[in-house]
């Protein structure tokens, strides 16, 4: 029995793919709440103001697919991935709670 | 309170954070990256769960539809503050070497979802007898 050859560098807690995948279900649920956010604003039949809602909500949506894709490039990128920077972590937090405040809008 | 905005100011300031202390092995630093989306799951979970509640439970009354989603929205918008502010917390403590900071709101939030789920159990039960 051989072991079978390994890469100088490799990780074996394979963290950046760990990582990455954190990214992508993160992005999952985001995507959830996005479109549980749509059927709700156009719910009771199309108004601006549900129309102004939704297009909110998916532009929120696309911004932390953004954080998340940029994110995700880095990490799969070779070498010691860079850590998080404090303004992406921000980003994704404030899309998240801007989508929140929308469903405040939308409930009352 | 003043530690508070100081790290509120690290939100947006990614080159501050990188001044203090040194690099912590970059391992450290994505299983922090991890945790914090973890608790961003459970903000986005939240906001899921005050959409559904107004959507799906149409029966309810009023006061308790509304009561119920903009607690369960509340509670998102916390935790996903709290991610980012323990995330901070956490990496400027690995930088410096000190204990990671201990927080006692995971028990604060089992509280308050236990609460949601009694008060859904009583809704429930109250309904189909109403």
């Amino acid at each position: 029995m051989t072991s079978p050859p390994t890469p100088p560098n490799r990780d074996p807690g394979l963290q950046p793919e760990r990582t990455r995948l954190a990214w992508r279900r993160t992005t999952l649920s985001s995507t959830v709440a996005a479109v549980l956010a749509v059927r709700a604003a156009l719910h009771g039949g199309v108004n601006a103001e549900g129309i102004i809602i939704c297009a909110l909500c998916c532009a929120l949506w696309l911004g932390f697919l953004a954080v998340a894709h940029r994110r995700i490039t880095t990490l799969a990128a070779a070498g010691t991935p860079p850590p998080l920077t404090p303004r992406h972590a921000t980003t994704a937090v404030l899309c998240t709670v801007a989508v929140a405040v929308c469903a405040a809008v939308l409930v009352y | 309170m003043i530690d508070f905005a100081r790290n509120v100011r690290l939100w947006f300031a990614p080159q501050e954070i990188s001044e203090e202390g040194g690099t912590p092995d970059y391992r450290f630093s994505l299983a922090n990256e991890r945790t914090f989306l973890a608790w961003l799951r459970t903000a986005l979970a939240l906001i899921g769960g005050g959409f559904a509640v107004d959507q799906f439970l149409p029966d309810l009354r009023w006061a308790w539809r509304v009561g119920l989603a903009l607690a369960l929205l509340a509670a998102g918008v916390l935790c996903s503050l709290r991610a980012v502010n323990h995330w901070v917390r956490c990496e400027r403590a690995m930088r410096q070497g000190k204990d990671l900071p201990v927080s006692r709101f995971p028990a604060l939030l089992s509280i308050a979802v236990a609460i949601v789920a009694v008060a859904m159990v009583i809704v429930v039960l109250a309904g189909w007898e109403g």
